[in-house]
């Protein structure tokens, strides 16, 4: 069970792996997340699902190493297993309900940040795959941490890329790109953008005035990722939301991210601590 | 004769350490607080435990020496002892109704039953017996006490069992919200688990039904004839007062399920606990006190604010007792208004007022009102929030005509029928959140009904 039939390095702190989970597999939708621990005393990590395949009954899940429990995970190699390995949870995108009829020839925006392109991939192809027009934007420090881009092209009409150094696509923030585009007169019904909160909150505040719904994936700390724990509340609306259960995703305009930002980093410095053990631990 | 006492780990050293309180009864005190059972002849212990342990017969194989036997007698009742004997709310149940109790103190049937179940673990008595395949498949989802007590009687009469749970983990709240100091995982929760097990019941963790399989899936794809849904109530509620949601306020399901089910306190475990300087704990229940008291072991000054008196706490009395033993704080007729907070957003204090009993209502109950103008406030770098739960709708939601009522319970009959035919619900997901020993009763009924159901 759980078992790791393909592991590939993306960047040198990017990894995919591939893994055998067969009901996972035929149950999951995009929009949808899992928890994994990587061994029995690990931490019960969510990560989003960026791929699945039903015949082979295994689904695709993209980690960066930001920390022990990330470095951890990226340490197990093909042919082993995860400990545990649980979803989907969340809800579906709100797409995934309606007709694909319904689907058919609307114009949505996809803005990923960083290891947030692992999430939209699942989407963009489901929308593609049934006759929308989708145009992404993926945005990254640099060149070199630019994942996914030869699937994500095939999944949608335009793909722009924008490093923070220029060292590929356009150089600057996704927000100007997004700017940009709109002032070139480009029309969207629907945009959706995941990745790091804070670039959430400034493509929120970048579409706010422009009408066009947005959906944002909140990655809120969580524990059991059932409703148990209340730890990935949020505030959405003015009322408290459980990210894990009612989410992940949001309408952003109605999103504290600020409240957001600051409850993500309730356990920073244990996990910091935790990280320079973990590479102690490893350099002996 | 004097009830036994019973030893336990002294409060100034238990304050520091996660390993049992109570040691429980040894062979000699046993037999002593055996023998002072009247042995009655309508025993009034027995009306009042919900599932109807024949208590003063075990107490007389105790008396006899025969532990084994008196293992037989209770395990034809219950699957749990061990852990019943550690948490059931003996002092309302059957020690509650013990004649001796009128004029004296009980007979304490709690410890005895803990003797009983301790010693046959130890001695490997197997008191399980599994029979022979009658070739039809019940699913159960959620591991709790009423899935594991559903799942062991219908393993007993043949039954092919197997138990869906969410969690990596078996044991519900008996794995993730009782602490191990009150509840020991690997001495007790697991070999009760693994005796169900041995009754031929398969437990599949990791799986969430309404997500990874729906119940529709399990009755029409994966060739079950029933499905007993004991999910539990694991929805924690909150207040709804201004800054609950700043860093440092925790439900009590959250932080216990760090300690508990992740064994944050254990310096092997990569899970992170926020450890305060001075905890408030907001309620009055078993979970108030197992926050409260973990809180405490890790290093915590820590205060309970409950809004009614000391009588009205809900918690066991043996908690709440433990509980000032160990030196936690009560702050009682008191309610939290607002949480306070820094400019970073973490919090620093806990507005209260002061509250006092109202008439009685309609039921009798005295409710608590506010005392004008007496308004306070309680310094706390961490606020646990320890205010009851709800049952999780994802299974409600996601099973097409299962009716459920306003707190998102499950509808069911005495005897665990829902609306859906071949669905039965027993234990919180129905009744709100309860005790171990009535969410047992209610997996066994529905065992019973499930029974006749596939039978006809
Ligand atoms: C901290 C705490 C202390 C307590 N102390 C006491 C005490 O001292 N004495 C006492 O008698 N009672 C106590 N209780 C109450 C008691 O534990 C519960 O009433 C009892 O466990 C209920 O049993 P259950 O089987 O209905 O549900 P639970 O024990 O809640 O088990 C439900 C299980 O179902 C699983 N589940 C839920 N949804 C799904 C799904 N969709 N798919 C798969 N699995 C699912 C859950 O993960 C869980 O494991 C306490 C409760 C808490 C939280
Ligand atoms: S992660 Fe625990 S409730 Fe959402």
């Amino acid at each position: 069970m759980y078992n790791i039939v393909k592991k590939t390095f993306l960047t040198p702190t990017i990894c995919l792996m591939e893994v055998e989970d067969p009901r996972i597999a035929s149950a999951a939708q995009p929009g949808q997340f899992l928890i994994v621990r990587a061994r029995p005393q690990g931490e019960r990590i969510p990560l989003t699902i960026c791929d699945y395949n039903r015949e082979k009954g295994t689904v695709t899940i993209v980690i960066q190493i930001i920390g022990a429990s990330s470095r951890m995970i990226c340490a197990l190699e093909e042919g082993e297993s995860f400990t545990d390995f649980v979803g989907p949870l969340g809800q579906p995108s709100d797409f995934v309900k309606e007709d694909d009829g319904q689907i058919e020839g609307r114009r949505y925006l996809f803005v990923a940040g960083g290891l947030g392109t692992a999430p939209v991939y699942p989407q963009a192809k489901y929308l593609f795959e049934r006759g929308a027009k989708v145009d992404v934007i993926v945005g990254a420090k640099t060149a070199d941490m630019v994942i996914l881009e030869k699937e994500m092209s095939a999944v949608c009409d335009n793909l722009y890329i924008c490093t923070d150094d220029g060292s590929k696509g356009t150089r600057g923030l996704v927000t100007e790109k997004i700017k940009a585009l709109l002032a070139e007169g480009k029309k969207y019904d629907q945009a959706v953008a995941i990745g790091p909160m804070i670039m959430m909150k400034f493509t929120t505040l970048t579409l706010k005035e422009t009408g066009i719904p947005l959906v944002v994936s909140l990655n809120t700390l969580m524990v059991d990722g059932t409703g148990m724990c209340g730890g990935c509340r949020v505030t959405v609306g003015g009322r408290n939301r459980f990210a894990c259960v009612e989410g992940p995703e949001f309408n952003a305009y109605e999103v504290d991210f600020d409240e957001a930002m600051r409850r993500q980093t309730m356990y920073k410095p244990q996990e910091i601590e935790a990280d320079h053990k973990c590479r102690i631990g490893r350099d002996k | 004769m004097k009830r036994i006492p019973v030893r336990e780990q002294a409060p100034e050293v238990r304050a520091h350490n996660f390993d049992e309180v109570c040691f429980g009864y040894n062979e000699e005190e046993a037999l002593l607080e055996a023998s002072r059972c009247l042995n009655c002849r309508e025993p009034r212990c027995m009306q009042k435990c919900p599932v109807s342990v024949k208590i003063p017969r075990f107490i007389e194989q105790i008396r006899n020496k025969d532990f084994a036997a008196a293992a037989e007698t209770i395990s034809q009742d219950s699957s749990l002892p061990a852990i019943c004997g550690r948490v059931c709310p003996q002092e309302t149940q059957c020690e509650g109704n013990c004649v001796l109790g009128v004029k004296g103190e009980p007979v304490a049937i709690g410890k005895l039953e803990r003797f009983v179940a301790d010693w046959s673990r130890d001695n490997k008595i197997k008191v399980a017996h599994a029979a022979p395949l009658n070739g039809k498949k019940v699913a159960i989802v959620g591991s709790g006490p009423s899935g594991l007590a559903c799942a062991s009687d219908l393993a007993r009469m043949g039954y092919d069992v197997t138990i869906f749970e969410v969690l990596h983990k078996a044991g519900g709240v008996l794995q993730y919200g009782i602490p191990e100091f009150r509840l020991p995982k690997e001495k007790v929760v697991e070999p009760e688990i693994e005796n169900v097990k041995a009754l031929g019941v398969k437990i599949e963790t990791n799986v969430v039904v309404g997500r990874t399989v729906t119940i529709d899936d399990l009755l029409e794809k994966e060739g079950f004839s029933a499905v007993f849904v004991g999910s539990g109530a694991g929805l924690p509620r909150f207040m709804n007062i201004p800054g609950e949601n700043f860093n440092g306020v925790f439900s009590a399901n959250e932080f216990l399920t760090r300690n508990n089910l992740m064994r944050a306190f254990s310096p092997e475990s990569d899970t992170p606990v926020y450890i305060g300087k001075k905890v408030a704990v907001v309620g009055g229940g078993n979970v108030a006190m197992d926050a409260a008291r973990t809180a405490l072991r890790l290093g915590s000054e820590v205060t309970v604010v409950y809004r009614r008196t000391e009588k009205e706490l809900p918690a066991r009395a043996e908690e709440v007792h433990h509980a000032l033993e160990e030196g936690i704080v009560f702050n009682m007729l008191t309610n939290p208004v607002e949480i306070l907070g820094d400019e970073k957003g973490w919090v620093r204090g806990l507005r209260c007022v002061r509250m006092q009993l109202g008439e009685p209502d309609a039921s009798g109950r005295r409710s608590p009102v506010e005392v004008p103008g007496s308004q306070f406030d309680i310094e706390a770098d961490v606020v646990i929030m320890a205010l009851g739960t709800s049952p999780n709708p994802l299974i409600a939601s996601t099973t097409a005509g299962l009716q459920t009522e306003r707190h998102g319970c499950i509808v069911a009959s005495e005897d665990g029928a829902t609306s859906r035919r071949g669905v039965f619900a027993g234990g919180d997901a129905v009744t709100g959140a309860a005790t171990v020993i009535l969410a047992m009763g209610a997996g066994r009924r529905a065992a019973a009904a499930i029974h006749k159901y596939l039978s006809e």
